[in-house]
């Protein structure tokens, strides 16, 4: 139990740090929401300025502390201001309407990339030298290949050369998105060709860990243990080596969840996926400071949110986590 | 070995030479062999590549079509005429250059905080850990392109920092923990003993020990600089005054090459990332081999004719009398 509190005031500390991040990288960025809007729309009077000022919350507005505080009574209340590029929709809109694609996508993506590779990865290490085993380096080079680039060949030849899959987007367009039947299965037809490249690349990852962890775990003496008493090879793998060999595993989930988000941005921007990756880049391109710092926020509290679910999974799999101190 | 044999003869009157050298080649595992060559083979086009270019990358002609391998253009051209070729070799070196510099930054970064938190232990430790842990968290290339997508500068050391500065947290975790096993062993104690200095504990005992680790380290950043570093240029936060890899694949899809069959002039950089990728895998693949041993043989053995793994009971056999 301790372990966990523990944990958990890191994460108040980590969140904090993500806010204050948040709070001054536009501060420290040249520009500002107002200068953009005045870009963006040349027809506005100046006299609209002051207006605009305080409607972004920007201009003079007393010292940093002051804005500081007023920033986290902000976001205290959910309130993330006003997009530029899409005024004038609400950041928090503009969020609802697409973190869900990028959650649901991503979310199930990792999952199973998570659970295959494990799985592989225990099986890998069972028939050492076998076939599965020598194809590891291969399932690597899918790693060490930039994602986008084996994305964009996936696209040419899945979607482009055999038209299996659609090209992009995340529904075929013309319809009303919805809780219906049409339209949950255009997302999902057009989620398979994402998901599949998502998997592809980040499996061997979870695969080679865990292969190398069990194969060290095998040597150990329990398990010599638990083959002198003449179990089965397949229950010694599964419910010894491996039982022990996924903690690491599970360990690295919640540091590799970063990682997982940054290879899904890239994902939606290559398949013009309608969720906050491609929405990020979209606001970035177009100084849209508001929108920015909302998508990082959620980024950043996601990626929290992660890990602390990675944590409680990691105390339940692993009793001495209950009693040891934090690391 | 046969072949060999005159080689090591020749290895012994010249121990003194290399020593250190030759041990590394003869126990290094066959797959960082691989890794070390390619490896090698892209730090020398880095070194000659805008030497040896036929032509100016960014050199225009009044083409209207991307044009295949030939004779001229080894690989092409792109649809406004440069040379594919030219691009590569030029852009090599950037690519190169940049993950060699972040891998520099962030290792120096994450040994310099992870021994300090180990060694040191206590609030020092406390506090420095909290420091990892937090940037760990925070969702990298998100922040990076907030970042970069903000400062857009022709030169690589401004981006080297920026990855570095959110990349060097994995290693300073993990060089922490080494460091925290070796600061109670026997013979650190015993230096502690006669009267050594903190300083000198930490570069004579301490980080002699975690030398491989440190090595893996500075690959698994060099690989992460360079897949980010391709992706950011990819989706256009870069600068795009100079040549990459990651703007030649910026260039080559903004100007539809993939829609047009033109895989000369996509293939060559994205194969080129992917092997110098490839080969930092490798590489780490043997640095892993050096650091557990249990990993280190094939694992299949085969006794008395009868396959065995180390998974399977320890094999009973009868001898024929």
């Amino acid at each position: 139990m301790q372990f966990l509190v523990r944990r958990l005031g890191f994460y108040v500390v980590a969140a904090w740090a993500a806010v204050t991040v948040n709070f001054f990288i536009p501060r420290a960025m040249p520009g500002n929401a107002v200068d953009s809007m005045m870009a963006k729309f040349p027809n506005i009077q100046p006299q609209a300025e002051k207006a605009l000022e305080a409607e972004f919350g920007v201009g003079h507005q007393g010292s940093l502390l002051h804005q500081y505080w007023v920033y986290l009574g902000n976001i205290a209340h959910l309130n993330l201001g006003t997009s530029v590029s899409l005024y004038p929709d609400k950041v928090t809109s503009v969020l609802a309407s697409t973190v869900p694609w990028t959650l649901a996508l991503v979310g199930t993506a990792t999952v199973i990339s998570f659970t295959l590779g494990t799985l592989l990865g225990v099986i890998a290490a069972w028939r050492r030298g076998g076939w599965l085993d020598r194809a590891l380096p291969a399932f690597t080079l899918l790693q060490a290949t930039p994602y986008f680039f084996l994305a964009l060949l996936a696209i040419l030849f899945f979607s482009v050369d055999w038209h299996i899959f659609p090209v992009s987007g995340g529904y075929t367009l013309g319809l009303q998105p919805g809780w219906n039947l049409s339209f949950i299965g255009s997302a999902v037809w057009h989620s398979l060709l994402p998901a599949l490249t998502i998997i592809a690349t980040s499996m061997a990852g979870w695969m080679l860990q865990m292969r190398n962890v069990t194969i060290t775990t095998i040597g150990e003496d329990y398990v010599l243990a638990a083959q002198a008493k003449g179990l089965s090879s397949r229950r010694v793998i599964f419910t010894y080596a491996a039982r022990n060999a996924i903690l690491p595993n599970i360990a690295g989930f919640a540091l590799a969840i970063g990682f997982v988000v940054a290879g899904a941005l890239v994902m939606e921007i290559v398949f013009s996926y309608p969720g906050v990756g491609f929405t990020l880049l979209n606001a970035v391109n177009a100084n849209d400071y508001p929108l920015t710092q909302g998508i990082f926020l959620v980024i950043s509290f996601a990626v929290l949110f992660a890990c602390m679910i990675a944590d409680v999974v990691y105390v339940f799999a692993d009793p001495r986590a209950r009693t040891r101190q934090a690391y | 070995m046969s072949v060999a044999a005159p080689l090591q003869a020749d290895a012994r009157t010249q121990q003194s030479a290399a020593p250190v050298w030759r041990r590394l080649r003869k126990s290094m595992p066959l797959k960082a062999k691989i890794g070390a060559v390619i490896f090698g083979i892209f730090i020398l086009i880095a070194i000659i590549g805008p030497a040896v270019a036929p032509y100016d990358p960014s050199a225009t002609t009044t083409q209207t079509q991307a044009i295949a391998p030939n004779i001229h253009h080894l690989l092409g051209t792109t649809s406004t005429g440069q040379d594919v070729l030219s691009q590569l070799l030029v852009g090599m070196r950037s690519t190169v250059v940049l993950g060699l510099m972040t891998g520099v930054i962030a290792t120096t970064i994450s040994v310099l905080v992870g021994v300090t938190a180990g060694f040191l232990g206590g609030s020092a430790d406390e506090g420095l850990s909290l420091f990892t842990n937090v940037f760990l968290v925070l969702p990298a290339l998100p922040l990076l392109i907030v970042v970069l997508g903000y400062i857009r500068t022709g030169s690589l050391l401004p981006v080297a920092i920026v990855l570095s500065a959110l990349g060097w947290p994995w290693g300073a975790r993990v060089i922490r923990a080494q460091t925290l096993t070796l600061r109670n062993r026997d013979y650190v104690l015993a230096a502690r003993e006669t009267g050594e200095r903190t300083w000198r504990l930490i570069i004579f005992e301490i980080l002699p020990n975690e030398v491989s680790l440190i090595a893996a380290n500075f690959v698994s950043t060099v690989l992460y600089a360079l897949l980010t570093s391709v992706a950011l240029a990819f989706i256009g936060l870069a600068s795009f005054s100079g040549w990459t890899l990651g703007t030649m694949l910026y260039w080559a899809n903004s100007q539809e090459a993939i829609q047009l069959g033109a895989w000369w002039w996509y293939v060559p950089p994205g194969l080129s990332v992917a092997l110098l990728g490839m080969s930092l895998v490798l590489l780490n693949f043997g640095l892993d081999e050096i650091g557990n041993p249990r990993l280190r043989d094939g694992g299949r053995r085969k006794i008395k004719g009868a396959r065995w793994r180390a998974s399977d009971p320890t094999p009973v056999i009868r001898e024929a009398l």
